[in-house]
C-alpha cells in the first residue's frame, strides 16, 4: 500500500512540475518540463562519453570512502578509547570540522593539479569527521551495564573490546560511513563543478551550464547525481539493518 | 555528548595543552617546509589583523571589508538557515504525524537530499540572477533536509503511553503539536539543526564562490586568484572560526531548551528520597 | 440511571485475537470498582475501550447516559507508567496544569487548581521540580492530580501502582481511598493485585483469563473507614480474598484443564 502511494506520490510532483511549466509559471527555459528532462536523462545514460563520466564520478566517490574509512575508524577507535585524548583532542576537531573543504578548492587544485586527486583528496578531508565523530560518539555510548555484565562473567579485556563494545559501537559507525558517504558524493560532484578540470558528472554539468546553456542536460545531469547518492543511501541503510537489526541507534542525521 | 569534565577547569587546561603545542608545530613546520602556499599561522593572522582591523575608530576599528563581506555573508548563511529550519520542522512535524503524507513524499524527500546542492546553482542562477537571492535558495535548499527529516523522525517517535495521555486529556490540535509532539521531538530536531549550519555555512561559500559580487567566499577565491596566499589562509581560518562560533551559539540554545533532559541536568539538581 | 453503564462489550484485535468476551456490568457514582484478573486477560482493553481510546468490536459504553466514542470530557486517565505518561519537559506543576490549559481558565487560575491538586495528593512543594527528579510514587501522585484537577466524574486506573514499591503502594492506595471520598469520584481501578482490590473497592469484578469474562460481581463488606494493618487481618478481608482467589484458580482451571 505504502508503495502504490509512493508512486502517487511522484507521479503527483511529476504533473505538477510539467503544468507549471506549460502553464507558464515557471519558464520553461530555465526549468523545463520533466517530459523533456527525462528524456534527456534517458538519452545522456545511452551516451559513452556521459557514462564515462559517471564512472569517473563513482570511482572518485569510492576511493574517497575508503581512503576516508581506513583513516577515521581506527582513528575514531583510539581518540575514543582513552578520555583524557577525546577531550583533548575535541577542541582540536571542532575547529577543524567547520572549514568547508570547497573553501580549500582553489588550493587543491594549485597544489595537486585538476585532476581526480583534487576531487579524491577534498572529498576524504570531508568524509573523515562525520566517520571519526560517530566512532568516538560510538564509544562512548556503549552501556556501562553491557561491559560490567561481561567483566562479571570473566571475560577477558580484548575479548570484551570484540564482542562488546565493536558490536555496541558498531552501528554508530556505520552510521557515520552513511553520512559521509552522502558528503564524498557531494563533494566529489562539486567539485567537479566547480573546478571543471577532471571528468565527471559535475564536469557535465558546468559544460551544460555554460554558454547559450542547456539546462534541460543540466536537470538531468543532477536527476542522475541524485539517483545514485539516493541509491548509495538506501542500499547503506538496508545493508546496516540487516547486519544490525538489533540495533536502535537512530537512522537520520 | 557532553561529559562532566569537559567544561570544567581540567578541561579548559587539558584542551590548551593540545592547542598550543598544535599550533606551535603549525608554525616551525611551516617555516621549515618554506612554501608560499603554507604560509605560517604568525604570517596569516597578520594579514587577518591588517584585513579586518584597520579600520578607523569610529568603525570600530573594523575594516570596510568586514561590513561589506563579513556581514553579508553571515547574514545571508543565517536568513538561509532560519528560513530552511522554519520549512523543515513544520514540514516535518506535519508529515511525520501523517503516515500517509508521508508514504506519499518519503521517497521523493530522501532523492531530493541526495541532489549534491552545488549542482543546482545554475538553476538558481537564472532563476533568480546572481546576488544574494540566488545564495539564499541555494542555502535553503542544502540545510533543509536533515532539518525535516530529523524532524520527521522526531515526530514518529512519540512514546505511545505519552501518545494515550494526551489523548486522554483530551488535548486540543494545536496543544498537542505544540506542547507534546514539538517538546517530545526536539532532540532530534536539534541533531539534524547542527548538521544543517555546516551545510548551510558550505553553501554559503560556494554560492559565493560562483555567484556573488561580495562575501568571504568572494573574496577567498578574489585572493586565490591574485596568490596572495596569507590572506587566503585568513579568510579560511575565518571561516573555521564562523562556523566554531555558530555551532557553539546553538549548542547553547540547545543546552537551554533541553535542559530538562535527566542526563543533562543531573549534575545540577538534587532527587528526592 | 447508573453513571456508567457498560453492556455486551466485545473486543477483538484484528488478526482475530479476542481480548474480551461480551461484558457486562454498572457503576453507580460515587462507587470505587476493582476490575481483577490474571495476567494478559484483557483488562487493560477493557479499561482502554471504557475510556474511549479504544473503540470496541461490540457493545457500548455509556457515560451519564450518552455513548462513549471518544475520551469523553467528563474522564480522566491514569496509567501504570508514569515515568512515561508525566511529560518529561514540563515541571511537575506544569504537567498538572495542562488540561487546564485550554478550558478558558487564566494563568492565576490555573496555577491555583494546580496548586490545589498537588496539596490533595501530598505534593505541595514539589511543583517546581521536574518529573525525573521526583519518585516512582511521587510521580504517580503527579498523574493522580493531573487526572483530578479537572475534576472528572469518572477517574479510570490501568494497575496505577504496579511499578512503585510495596511500601509506597500501600500509602497511595490509602491516598486513593482518601480522595476519592472527599471528592465523591467515581473510580473504577483494574489490578491484578488480589488485596488491592479487595482494600480498594467498594465492589469487586473477576475476570476470567483471556477472553476475558466476568466471572463474580462481588460486594466489599468492609467498613468505609480502613487501616492497611487492621483491616487486612480482618476476618471479611481474609474470607473475600480468598474467595476472589479460589474464582480466580477455578476459572484458570476451566479454561486449560490440568
Amino acid at each position: 500500500m505504502a508503495a502504490v502511494r509512493s508512486l502517487a506520490g511522484l507521479l503527483a510532483v511529476l504533473a505538477l512540475w510539467e503544468a507549471g511549466t506549460r502553464i507558464g509559471l515557471v519558464d520553461a527555459r530555465f526549468v523545463p518540463p520533466p517530459s523533456v528532462v527525462l528524456v534527456r536523462v534517458a538519452e545522456l545514460l545511452g551516451q559513452a562519453a556521459f557514462l564515462r563520466d559517471v564512472i569517473a564520478t563513482v570511482l572518485a566517490w569510492a576511493i574517497a570512502l575508503g581512503i576516508a574509512v581506513a583513516i577515521a575508524v581506527p582513528a575514531g577507535l583510539v581518540l575514543g578509547s582513552v578520555r583524557t585524548v577525546r577531550i583533548a583532542t575535541r577542541a582540536l576537531v571542532e575547529l577543524l570540522r567547520p572549514i568547508p573543504s570547497v573553501a580549500l578548492i582553489p588550493l587543491v587544485i594549485l597544489l595537486v593539479g585538476g585532476g581526480p586527486e583534487a576531487k579524491i583528496t577534498l572529498a576524504v578531508y570531508a568524509s573523515i569527521w562525520p566517520i571519526l565523530y560517530n566512532t568516538v560518539y560510538g564509544l562512548g555510548e556503549i552501556d556501562p551495564l553491557l561491559t560490567e555484565t561481561a567483566r562479571a562473567c570473566g571475560t577477558p579485556r580484548l575479548h570484551i573490546a570484540t564482542s562488546v563494545a565493536l558490536p555496541s559501537a558498531a552501528p554508530f559507525v556505520v552510521t557515520g560511513v552513511r553520512l559521509s558517504a552522502a558528503i564524498a558524493l557531494i563533494v566529489v560532484v562539486s567539485t567537479e563543478f566547480l573546478a571543471g578540470a577532471s571528468r565527471g558528472i559535475g564536469s557535465a554539468i558546468l559544460q551544460a551550464s555554460s554558454g547559450a546553456g542547456r539546462m534541460d542536460v543540466v536537470l538531468a545531469a543532477t536527476l542522475v547525481a541524485g539517483a545514485i547518492g539516493f541509491a548509495i543511501n538506501e542500499g547503506l541503510e538496508r545493508l546496516a539493518r540487516r547486519a544490525f537489526p538489533w540495533s536502535t541507534v537512530a537512522s537520520t542525521a | 555528548m557532553e561529559h562532566r569534565g569537559e567544561h570544567g577547569v581540567n578541561g579548559l587546561l587539558l584542551r590548551s595543552a593540545v592547542l598550543v603545542p598544535a599550533l606551535v608545530t603549525w608554525e616551525l613546520a611551516t617555516r621549515l617546509a618554506g612554501s608560499a602556499f603554507f604560509p605560517p599561522p604568525s604570517e596569516i593572522a597578520a594579514a587577518g589583523a591588517r584585513l579586518w582591523f584597520s579600520g578607523p575608530a569610529g568603525q570600530g576599528f573594523l575594516a570596510d571589508t568586514v561590513y561589506e563581506d563579513v556581514l553579508p555573508s553571515v547574514v545571508r548563511v543565517l536568513a538561509g538557515w532560519l528560513i530552511a529550519v522554519v520549512l523543515g520542522v513544520t514540514a516535518g512535524i506535519a508529515l511525520g504525524r501523517s503516515r500517509v503524507a508521508l508514504d506519499y513524499v518519503g521517497p521523493q524527500l530522501a532523492f531530493a537530499r541526495a541532489i549534491p546542492p552545488p549542482t543546482l546553482i545554475p538553476v538558481f542562477l537564472v532563476l533568480f540572477g546572481i546576488g544574494t537571492t540566488m545564495q539564499v535558495a541555494t542555502i535553503v535548499f542544502g540545510a533543509l533536509w536533515p532539518v525535516l527529516l530529523n524532524a520527521v523522525d522526531g515526530a514518529r517517535s512519540l512514546d505511545s503511553v505519552q501518545e494515550d495521555t494526551a489523548r486522554s486529556l483530551r488535548t486540543p490540535l494545536a496543544h498537542r503539536i505544540t506542547m507534546v509532539v514539538l517538546p517530545a521531538a526536539l532532540p532530534k530536531i536539534f541533531a539534524g539543526l547542527r548538521l544543517s549550519l555546516s551545510i548551510a555555512v558550505l553553501l554559503m561559500v560556494v554560492s559565493e564562490l560562483v555567484g556573488a559580487a561580495n562575501g568571504i567566499g568572494y573574496e577567498l577565491i578574489f585572493a586565490q586568484r591574485q596568490f596572495d596566499f596569507p590572506v587566503m589562509w585568513a579568510w579560511i581560518a575565518l571561516l573555521g572560526l564562523l562556523g566554531y562560533g555558530l555551532n557553539t551559539l546553538l549548542l547553547a540554545v540547545e543546552r537551554r531548551v533541553l535542559r530538562w533532559q535527566p542526563s543533562r541536568a543531573r549534575e545540577a539538581a538534587d532527587v528526592l528520597a | 440511571m447508573s453513571l456508567l453503564e457498560v453492556s455486551g462489550l466485545g473486543h477483538a484485535f484484528p488478526g482475530g485475537h479476542r481480548a474480551i468476551a461480551e461484558l457486562s456490568f454498572t457503576v453507580d457514582a460515587g462507587e470505587l470498582v476493582c476490575v481483577v484478573g490474571p495476567s494478559g486477560c484483557g483488562k487493560s482493553t477493557l479499561l482502554r475501550a471504557v475510556a474511549g481510546l479504544l473503540p470496541p468490536t461490540t457493545g457500548e459504553v455509556r457515560l451519564h447516559g450518552d455513548p462513549v466514542r471518544e475520551v469523553p470530557a467528563d474522564l480522566a486517565v491514569v496509567f501504570q507508567d508514569y515515568s512515561r505518561s508525566l511529560f518529561p519537559w514540563l515541571s511537575t506543576r506544569r504537567n498538572v496544569e495542562f488540561p487546564l490549559r485550554w478550558r478558558g481558565l487564566d494563568r492565576a487560575e490555573r496555577r491555583e487548581r494546580a496548586a490545589e491538586a498537588l496539596g490533595r495528593v501530598g505534593l505541595a512543594d514539589s511543583g517546581e521540580r521536574f518529573p525525573w527528579q521526583l519518585s516512582g510514587g511521587m510521580q504517580q501522585r503527579a498523574a493522580i492530580a493531573r487526572a483530578l484537577v479537572c475534576r472528572p466524574a469518572v477517574l479510570l486506573m490501568d494497575e496505577p501502582f504496579a511499578s512503585v514499591d510495596a511500601q509506597t503502594r500501600l500509602e497511595l492506595e490509602d491516598l486513593l481511598r482518601h480522595v476519592q471520598r472527599e471528592q465523591a469520584s467515581t473510580v473504577l481501578l483494574v489490578t491484578h493485585d488480589i488485596d488491592e482490590s479487595v482494600y480498594l473497592a467498594d465492589r469487586v469484578l473477576v475476570l476470567s483469563p483471556s477472553p476475558a469474562s466476568i466471572v463474580a460481581d462481588l460486594t466489599v463488606g468492609l467498613p468505609a473507614d480502613r487501616d492497611q494493618i487492621t483491616t487486612r487481618e480482618s476476618p471479611e478481608f481474609v474470607a473475600l480474598r480468598g474467595e476472589i482467589a479460589r474464582l480466580l484458580r477455578g476459572s484458570a482451571d476451566v479454561r486449560s484443564p490440568r
